[in-house]
């Protein structure tokens, strides 16, 4: 006769609203687990995304993520002709804010040769971009579809293709245009700015510099001898695939990602206590049940599985909840919750270890019950 | 020719004293406390509270050790240096059956199962078990309510099945605290003439503490404690 099982039959109701509740809880570190994940691959999305090997980027800086960058737009050229380099283009980026139906639309725009490294790496839907101007991909999360229009700077561009999940480490969308439409965006000054400019002389100010140049390197070369070389360059600094994820991990979402990771322990610390609290209740309610089983014979072994029993069927079902409450809304967050299966292992694991722990402390107070308490009113 | 040979006692105890605490806080509970109660009686504890009732009691259901003297238990020592906590434990599922003044029924378990569960504990297999217990039901007279929960039982079914589970293991020994303390006196007579009834078809000894006078005259031997002392059975 299994004992916990009877006494969960007996209370379902209560046992199901403690398992809910267990399991809103659970949810909520889940979600913290999956946007702690989400900051780190939404931060190594947009610099994965071109799939290369080599980021060029101005003298003393590390960017184009971290830090501002500029180098001339010839930069390329130069790069393509280095030895083990197989493909190179170039880059820029910058977020524009436009207005799209009524509403504001925060856009990271990625300029790139087409045809180049540095593109859009997946379309969903729609067609890359073959014109040389005012042509867009967007992420599908800006909410825009294939022939829809939009003002970025003075220019209207139409989007031709979709993406998705790219995104810059803010969680805002990317969008791709021409390498010439990006630097006449971010370049081009206003037509009064332009003619001030001229009156003082200054108005030839060169429009052609990029971010950075990507390249891929050939195969059996070491990004690592190529960088090498380009450093030789005293006006730029290499970077390999793997230094720029480093730099973007460790420097440019650390502190935001050790917040949330702070924040997930902290949920978990109290997850635990909570679940010891409930255990620890649910066994302190039935002491007198207890005595009275010890009382008319029962086994250490019997009341301590009853116990661990419960403790362990309220964690699998507490979680099993949380995590399909999460699977089902993460898509509805507004920015990119990431469920790893080892993160979800890991979690169910401690859920485990905490139940059984807490469980020891209902276990010893059950042990510690005199069976004559079964005794008198 | 040879003569008959007097009955044993079930249960024999011999200057049983427990105290609790040393010094100036010390409480003698129990004060050479000795008698003999035999297959068949049905014996009562009196006295006051705090006279040592439920110690004495406690005590001869194995929960909790005397601080001297000599116990016997259906011809077994008990509390000498050999015996373990499971020891105890085993004696308790196999010689004594208790039965409570509130029943202390398994709420989550209907009374077929609240029976069945110390035939369990005893290795019995489920199936031969509810076959048992409800056969002890039927003898009790409550085989109709065997799938009920002891929520939906009366104050007199829930103690019939709290004898039943009581009496499961056959134990020699029943120890009843207040068994009819919650029951009206009709109820409480027909309990006690259950009690009374088993003893003898079942050649065990019952001895139970009550304040309740009119079940009195139910008794074979009524012991009366007083300060942990117990007078000569009447």
């Amino acid at each position: 006769m299994n004992l916990a099982y009877r006494d969960v039959r007996h209370k379902l109701g209560r046992f199901l609203l403690t398992c809910a509740g267990l399991g809103l809880l659970l949810g909520v570190v889940l979600a913290m687990i999956g946007i702690y994940r989400g900051l780190v691959v939404d931060a190594l999305t947009i610099a994965r995304a071109p799939g290369i090997d080599l980021w060029v980027v101005e003298s003393g800086t590390r960017g184009p993520f971290a830090e501002a960058s500029r180098i001339p737009g010839d930069t390329r050229e130069a790069i393509t002709r280095v030895g083990g380099v197989a493909a190179a283009g170039s880059l820029t980026y910058q977020t524009v804010e436009a207005e799209h139906q009524t509403r504001k639309l925060r856009l990271y725009v990625i300029g790139y040769e087409p045809g180049r490294p540095g593109g859009p790496p997946r379309l969903i839907a729609g067609r890359g971009i073959v014109r040389s101007h005012h042509e867009l991909v967007a992420d599908r999360s800006t909410g825009l579809g294939i022939g829809d229009r939009i003002a970025l700077g003075r220019n209207t561009f139409s989007v031709v293709g979709l993406t998705e999940h790219q995104v810059n480490s803010g969680g805002d969308p990317a969008a791709y245009v021409t390498l010439l439409d990006a630097q006449k965006l971010q370049f081009d000054l206003a037509p009064p700015a332009y003619r001030v400019q001229l009156a003082r002389g200054t108005g030839t100010a060169i429009r052609d510099t990029v971010n950075a140049v990507v390249a891929r390197v050939q195969p059996n070369v070491a990004p690592d001898s190529v960088a090498e070389s380009i450093r030789r360059w005293k006006h730029l600094a290499a970077i390999t695939q793997e230094g720029q994820e480093a730099i973007l991990t460790g420097s440019l979402v650390d502190r935001a990602r050790r917040q949330i990771g702070l924040f997930t322990s902290l949920l978990l610390v109290v997850s635990a206590v909570i679940i010891a609290l409930i255990i620890y209740t649910m066994t302190m309610e039935k002491l007198k049940q207890i005595a009275t089983l010890k009382l008319i014979g029962a086994p250490d072994r019997t009341i301590i599985g009853m116990i661990v029993q419960q403790a362990l069927a309220l964690g699998f079902i507490g979680f099993a909840i949380g995590a399909t409450l999460i699977s089902a809304t993460k898509d509805y967050f507004p920015r990119r919750v990431v469920l790893e299966a080892d993160n979800m292992l890991v979690l169910a694991g401690i859920v485990f270890l905490v139940c059984l722990l807490s469980s020891g402390l209902g276990v010893r107070a059950a042990l510690r019950v005199d069976p004559a308490t079964a005794l008198g009113g | 020719m040879t003569e008959p040979r007097a009955p044993q006692p079930l249960v024999r105890i011999r200057n049983v004293s427990k105290h609790f605490g040393e010094g100036e806080t010390r409480i003698d509970a129990l004060r050479a406390v000795s008698l003999d109660v035999f297959p068949g009686q049905v014996v009562a504890l009196l006295g006051p509270s705090g006279s040592g009732k439920t110690t004495l009691l406690n005590a001869i259901g194995c929960i909790l050790e005397p601080s001297g003297g000599s116990m016997e238990l259906d011809g077994d020592v008990v509390y000498d240096e050999r015996w373990l906590r499971s020891d105890l434990r085993r004696l308790r599922l196999d010689k004594i059956g208790f039965i409570f003044q509130f029943h202390n029924l398994l709420p989550f378990l209907n009374a077929t199962d609240n029976v069945a569960i110390v035939l369990n504990l005893a290795g019995l297999g489920g199936g031969e078990a509810r076959k048992r217990a409800v056969d002890l039901l039927d003898y009790l007279e409550v085989g109709n309510r065997r799938n009920a929960f002891p929520a939906k039982l009366s104050g007199g079914e829930a103690q019939r099945v709290a004898i039943a589970r009581a009496l499961a293991n056959r134990p020699r020994i029943i120890l009843a605290d207040e068994p009819t303390a919650a029951l009206d006196s009709k109820r409480a007579g027909i309990v006690m003439d259950l009690l009374r009834k088993l003893a003898v078809e079942q050649e065990a000894a019952i001895i139970a503490v009550t304040h309740d006078e009119k079940i009195f005259d139910r008794f074979d031997r009524i012991f009366q404690l007083r300060d942990g002392r117990l007078d000569t059975g009447s």
